[in-house]
Formats: structure tokens, C-alpha cells, sequence
């Protein structure tokens, strides 16, 4: 590939990862660079691949749940949430309604969790460092909620099919709406460090642009689809899990880059303890199960479950031929697609860019990978 | 024995041994201080493992990189990457040559003294572009190439924001500029009606970008270039690029409190009645006090032995403290006192400055450096030109 560099120099081909401080992970990205300047990327995927996909074929169902918090490991909630509605819908038998709430109110707590730690990361690439202690002391938080509730504090797998394995704690509700409290005047206080900083003004703006029109080319969807201005979120456009009951607001901007995406994805986040408020405020009572039968056995058919995760769209498309396994389980993952965009934002820019456009996409290699 | 204690080379070699022994281990505790600095701004405790709090970190650090594997790349320029990073730390350890910590304690007082610590630092580059360069790495080289740009650029501000300090003083020697802000009775920072507090920004700004720290921190970015032109370096080596960073850190900050704080000068250096509490009062209660305040956090430590260790400590700053107040030993000290609280202060805020914000990028680096820096630090040597020929 002959490219016209600055006095005809050879362009320098720069490895960067898989084993590199923000590549979050092992994403391996290839850069072609003119000095400074990024000439064309080539992104190597498929370190992390474990074969998610290959191994639901040959479990139960409800022995694969397990396996989905493997993937996007700091949401783990969100997966478990979608493979579980994917496969009640295959069953035809829906959670019971304080299921429903309290699903709602682990999932929201967990998109929290899973922007803090975006949030924390993104502005150590951008160079701040102090932002990360501060948003991983609000995570344990969350975690320690999630510890409560289940056990586990990261790959949670806090639903079952059917509803919910565990009746809340004695005192959820208090922690929760503790969490709401203190989390709120916490965003203020980010905010407060980076929103209207001179440097992280300069560093963000008009990095990494990804017009509307071509977010839909590639399918990309979350946060960065709603920083171009496209009022789409599945919360809204396809309730699940009741998520019709609750008022709360799609968060939108314009200008479609990295500085409007931090922006979208705080909003967010305060629109997510909107949300964990009303649920909390009234979880009905009843069962938290269905009547789930010993051995989950769907009928034949086919089943496309999406569901808003906080990186974006995350699909399950299961198939059924009869059996106790799946005959196939294929995940959309949002990282995975919301990468593809990265080389389309990154030509032109410099390497430091580079470094702020892979934060912003907000990638978890196990969900790029799986 | 008389003739070599009054021989005038005397006191300099002296000087020389202390700082080229004792530097190194005052760059390990700024190490430390920087470590808690920092720590106490991210919500957490920093180092508390070696030592009580921490306090033998440095020495254990020290160890560690010393008997590390020295690793010397098989692709690399070997005769170069072994002489680099000595360039760095001989340039910057030259710099202390020149810096006044008081009254007579220094090593040499040259008429061109601020020149010299210019020009080493301008040399001290080379040091840095060439382990850049013979690492053979492309993470190094564009470190390397980066930090050239960046301190060329602010070479330049940082030398003219001082020649508005230089103007002021009208001496090049850094002691005669601390004795003429003591005839005037003012630092130069609040000279020129306040207008000298144009340059100081600059200079502390450029000060900032000159020692390679956050936000200016990109030959070293480590989320971008992973650890910039050092990214090959490791052990004893690794340790002289570190040593030489740290040096460069102490000699701005102590070349802004001679030219701007009124070095070796307590506050208001002119006010006699004021001698009572800045003299005597304000360094005995800084040391009595710290130390009273060991004895409360030695009871929460849970190790016998690193309880004594602080208690021990404890007695020391108290002992300091009582130096303090005697007429005859606070004569001695008190220069040097008021250097080191200053150049302490000034590093605390470099500290700070790392510890809030993001960092640039590298064309708004040069952007600030041409079109803000340097034309801000020439508008500022007119106006304090004009006020000085108006003064005088």
C-alpha cells in the first residue's frame, strides 16, 4: 500500500497492544502513521475468543447463564438480563412482576457500574488520572450490592430463567436508595473535574467523529448512536422487563463526537438512578419465579431478544430444535460491532486520539471476542 | 587541618559530595512525598508496607533497582543507550551547581548562574533524544521526537519569562537576585505594582513542560507511547532517567523561588517585628507539631517495630523544632529552612497540577507553547521594562 506521506517518507507502522495500557484489553491495533498522524488502522481481534457461542450448543439452557457474564464482564447483569428474556420468550413464560423490578433495579445499578468504570478508564487514556478512584469507590458501591443480593460481585449471574433465584435481602431497598443518594452529588463532582476543564474540553471536541448516517451504516448503536442525535434506545422503542412503568429520558446530543458521548453517557447514568428510584419505590410483591419446568426443554422455534446494555444493543438469537440444549445461541454483542467504526474515526487523527476514540467506543475485549 | 577548612575550594567539594550522595536519596523521598500526594487526592493510602506509612519505600525501590537485570535490547545502539541516560542525570545534578539554598551554603556563585541552568537543561535534552533514538523502538523514538519539540518550544518561554525576573534583579547571579529582592524588601513576584505575576505564571507553566510532568507529560504518555523514550530502559538505568527527571523538578522550582519567592528570604524579609513568628514560631510549630502529631498515628499501627520506628521520628522533628528556637542555631538554619518549605511548596503544587488535570496533546501543546507562551512572556517584558524605567 503506497500512501503519500509528508517529503515521501515511509509511512511507520506502529503495533499497538495486544498487550498495551489502553487498549483495555487485548485489542491489537495496527497503526500506519505519518509522523504523528494515523494514516489507516487495522484492528486484530479474537484474543480473548473462548467460544461462548460454540458452547451453548452443547449445554441446558440454564446451564449456559452462567457462561453470558463471561463476555461483558463489567455489565454482567445486562447479559444474563437479555439471555434470560431471550429464553422466557422461547418459553412463552414471562417473569413474575417483582422479578421484573427487581431485574430493573440490578440492571440500572450495573449500567452505573459499567459507565463508572468507562468513565474512570476513559479519562486515565485522556491523562487524568484521579477520576478512576473516585468512580471505582462509587462502583464498590454497587458491587457490594450485587455481593448482598447474590454473592458475587462481578460475573454475577444474578437471574435465572424464569425470574429471580434469590428473594431480595433484608435492607435492599435502603441500600439502594442509599446508592441513589450519594451517587447523584458523585456525578456532580466528576463533573465538576472534567466537564468544563479547559484540556479535557480540548482533547474531546470534534475527536472521533461518527455522523448519524453512518452509525446506522455500521450498526453502531448505545451512547454513540444517541451522541449523534438519534433518539433510540431499546428501553423505550421495545420495553422488556416493564421497563414501560418507569419515566426517565433519552439523553441525545448533536455534534456526534467524543466529547458528546461523555456527556450522553453521564446523563445516562443520572437518568439510570431516575429509574432505580421508581423501581425501588415500589417493587411489587408475589412470586420472584415463574412456574419453571425441571428441565427447560423450549419447542421448536426461534427467538431474537435485544435488550438497551450500556455499550449498546445486545442481542440473543437463540434457536430451539426440541431439545434441553440450544441448537444455536448467537450473540450480538455491541462492542463488537461499535468497534468496526474505530477505523473510520481514527484515519486522520493522531495517536493521542486514537487513545480517546478507543476509550469512547467502550469496548470489553470478552464481548468483542467472546 | 586550618588550612583545609579555610581553603576556599573547601566548602564547595563539600557541597558537591552532599548533593551528588544526597541527592539521590532526597529524589527517592520526593518519590514517596509525590506517591502520598497523590494518594491522599485519589481517596487511597499510597505505600504503607515498608515502613511505618511507608517511609523506607524509597530505599526498598532503590534496592530493587539496582540488583534488577540490566537489559540492554539485542537491536539497540548499545555504546549509546549506555551513555544516554548519564548525559541526563550529569546535566541536571550540574544544575545544583549554581542554586543559592542560602545565604553563603552553595556551591559556586557564577555571574551567569541562571544561564548556566538554562543551558544544562537545554543539554539535558540530548540525554533523552538519544536513549529515544538508540532504543531502536518505535514507542522511544516518537517519545524521544516529542520531547524534543515539546522542550525546544519551552525552552524558549521559560527563558524569557525569567528575563523579566532577571530584568528586575538586574544581575544574572542567582545570589545577588535574591540579595537585591532583600534590599528592595519584596519578591520579585509581587514587584512591578503585581505585574511581575504575568511572568511567574508563565514560567510556572513552561516550568511544568520543561520537567516532562503532567498535563506536558507526553514524551512519557504512558496511555499513548506506553512509557515514552525510557520504554526500553529498566534497572539502574531506568533509575538515572528518574534520578535526572527529579533533579530537573528540584532545579526549576528552586531556580522559581530564587528568582520569584525571594529565595532563602522568610516573607517580608524587611518587616522586623515580623522575625518572631516567621523565624521562630512558624518552623517550630511546623516540626514540634508534626512530630506531636506521630505519637496519636504510631498507636493505630499494628507492627511493635514500626511504631518505635515513628516514635523515633516523633523525637526527631521535635528535636528539629527545639533547634529552632535557640538565637544562635536559628541564625544557621533558617535560610535553609525557608529555601526547602518554598521549594517544597512549589513541588507540592507540581504535584497537584498531576493529580487534576488531563493531558494535551501534542499539537495543543505547541500551539500553547508558540502562540500563548512565549508571546504572553514578551508582552510581559515590555510592560515590566516600561514599569521599571518608570519607577526609576
Amino acid at each position: 500500500m503506497a500512501t503519500q506521506t509528508f517529503l515521501d517518507a515511509n509511512e511507520l507502522v506502529l503495533n499497538m497492544g495486544p498487550q498495551h495500557p489502553s487498549t483495555h484489553g487485548v485489542l491489537r491495533v495496527i497503526l500506519n502513521l505519518d509522523g504523528e498522524k494515523i494514516l489507516g488502522t487495522d484492528c486484530v481481534i479474537g484474543y480473548l475468543h473462548r467460544g461462548v457461542e460454540k458452547i451453548a450448543e452443547n449445554r441446558t439452557y440454564p446451564m449456559f447463564t452462567p457462561y453470558v457474564d463471561r463476555m461483558d464482564y463489567v455489565a454482567s447483569i445486562s447479559n444474563g438480563l437479555g439471555y434470560c428474556l431471550a429464553v422466557e420468550k422461547l418459553m412463552n413464560l414471562p417473569a413474575p412482576p417483582r422479578a421484573e423490578a427487581v431485574r430493573v433495579i440490578l440492571t440500572e445499578l450495573n449500567r452505573i457500574a459499567s459507565h463508572l468504570v468507562w468513565l474512570g478508564t476513559h479519562a486515565l487514556d485522556i491523562g487524568a488520572i484521579t477520576p478512576l478512584f473516585y468512580t471505582m469507590r462509587e462502583r464498590e458501591e454497587a458491587l457490594k450490592i450485587f455481593e448482598n443480593y447474590c454473592g458475587a460481585r462481578l460475573t454475577t449471574h444474578a437471574f435465572r430463567i424464569g425470574g429471580l433465584q434469590y428473594e431480595t435481602y433484608d435492607g435492599f431497598e435502603e441500600q439502594v436508595k442509599a446508592f441513589c443518594d450519594a451517587m447523584e452529588p458523585r456525578i456532580d463532582e466528576y463533573e465538576t473535574l472534567l466537564t468544563g476543564n479547559r484540556i479535557w474540553i480540548d482533547r474531546l471536541k470534534g475527536i472521533g467523529i461518527l455522523t448519524a448516517a453512518e452509525c446506522k451504516q455500521y450498526g453502531v448503536t448505545g451512547p454513540m448512536l444517541r451522541a449523534a442525535g438519534v433518539k433510540w434506545d431499546l428501553r423505550k422503542a421495545f420495553p422488556y422487563s416493564g421497563y414501560e412503568k418507569y419515566e426517565f429520558d433519552i439523553p441525545t446530543r448533536e455534534n456526534a463526537d467524543t466529547y458528546d458521548r461523555y456527556i450522553v453517557r453521564m446523563q445516562e447514568m443520572r437518568q439510570s438512578v431516575r429509574i432505580v428510584r421508581q423501581a425501588v419505590a415500589n417493587i411489587p410483591d408475589g412470586p420472584i419465579i415463574a412456574k419453571v419446568p425441571k428441565v427447560v426443554k423450549p419447542v421448536p422455534g426461534e427467538v431474537y431478544v435485544s435488550i438497551e446494555a450500556p455499550k449498546g444493543e445486545l442481542g440473543y438469537y437463540v434457536v430451539s430444535d426440541g431439545t434441553n440444549q440450544p441448537y444455536r445461541v448467537r450473540v450480538r454483542p455491541p462492542s463488537f460491532i461499535n468497534l468496526q467504526s474505530l477505523e473510520k474515526m481514527a484515519k486522520g487523527a493522531l495517536i493521542a486520539d486514537i487513545v480517546a476514540i478507543i476509550g469512547t467506543i467502550d469496548i470489553v475485549l470478552g464481548e468483542v471476542d467472546r | 587541618m586550618e588550612t583545609i577548612l579555610s581553603h576556599p575550594l573547601f566548602l564547595p567539594f563539600v557541597m558537591t559530595l552532599v548533593i551528588v550522595f544526597g541527592f539521590p536519596l532526597l529524589a527517592g523521598y520526593m518519590v514517596l512525598v509525590e506517591r502520598k500526594v497523590l494518594a491522599d487526592l485519589q481517596v487511597r493510602l499510597g505505600p504503607m508496607r515498608v515502613g511505618p506509612h511507608g517511609f523506607l519505600q524509597p530505599i526498598a525501590d532503590a534496592v530493587k533497582l539496582l540488583i534488577k537485570e540490566d537489559i540492554i535490547p539485542e537491536d539497540s545502539d548499545k555504546s549509546i543507550f549506555w551513555f544516554a541516560p548519564m548525559i541526563s542525570t550529569f546535566t541536571a545534578l550540574t544544575s545544583f551547581a549554581v542554586l543559592p539554598f542560602s545565604a553563603s551554603l552553595r556551591v559556586a556563585d557564577v555571574n551567569v548562574g541562571i544561564l548556566i541552568v538554562s543551558a544544562m537543561s537545554a543539554v539535558g535534552i540530548l540525554g533523552i533524544i538519544l536513549g529515544g533514538w538508540a532504543s531502536n523502538s518505535h514507542y522511544s523514538l516518537l517519545g524521544a521526537l516529542r520531547s524534543a519539540a515539546q522542550l525546544v518550544s519551552y525552552e524558549v518561554a521559560l527563558a524569557l519569562a525569567l528575563l523579566s525576573g532577571v530584568m528586575a534583579a538586574g544581575t544574572l547571579s542567582m545570589v545577588q537576585i535574591v540579595k537585591n529582592q532583600q534590599s528592595q524588601g519584596l519578591w520579585f513576584v509581587f514587584d512591578n505594582f503585581g505585574f511581575m505575576i504575568v511572568p511567574f505564571v508563565c514560567y510556572m507553566i513552561a516550568a511544568v513542560a520543561e520537567t516532562n510532568r503532567a498535563p506536558f507529560d507526553l514524551p512519557e504518555a504512558e496511555s499513548e507511547l506506553v512509557a515514552g523514550y525510557h520504554t526500553e530502559y529498566s534497572g539502574f538505568r531506568w533509575a538515572l532517567y528518574f534520578l535526572s527527571e527529579y533533579a530537573a523538578m528540584f532545579v526549576v522550582s528552586s531556580v522559581m523561588v530564587t528568582v520569584f519567592w525571594g529565595g532563602w528570604l522568610r516573607p517580608f524579609p524587611n518587616v522586623n517585628w515580623l522575625e518572631i513568628p516567621f523565624n521562630y514560631a512558624f518552623p517550630a510549630i511546623l516540626f514540634i507539631g508534626s512530630g506531636v502529631w506521630c505519637f496519636p498515628m504510631s498507636k493505630r499501627l499494628p507492627y511493635a517495630p514500626h511504631r518505635l520506628f515513628l516514635i523515633v521520628l516523633a523525637l526527631i522533628l521535635i528535636g528539629i523544632g527545639g533547634l529552632f528556637l535557640i538565637p544562635m542555631v536559628n541564625l544557621a538554619i533558617i535560610d535553609i529552612f525557608w529555601f526547602f518549605f518554598k521549594v517544597s511548596v512549589a513541588i507540592y503544587s507540581l504535584i497537584w497540577v498531576r493529580g487534576t488535570f488531563p493531558r494535551f496533546r501534542y499539537d495543543q501543546l505547541m500551539n500553547i507553547g508558540w502562540k500563548v507562551m512565549i508571546p504572553t512572556a514578551l508582552g510581559a517584558i515590555f510592560v515590566n521594562a516600561l514599569i521599571g524605567m518608570a519607577k526609576s
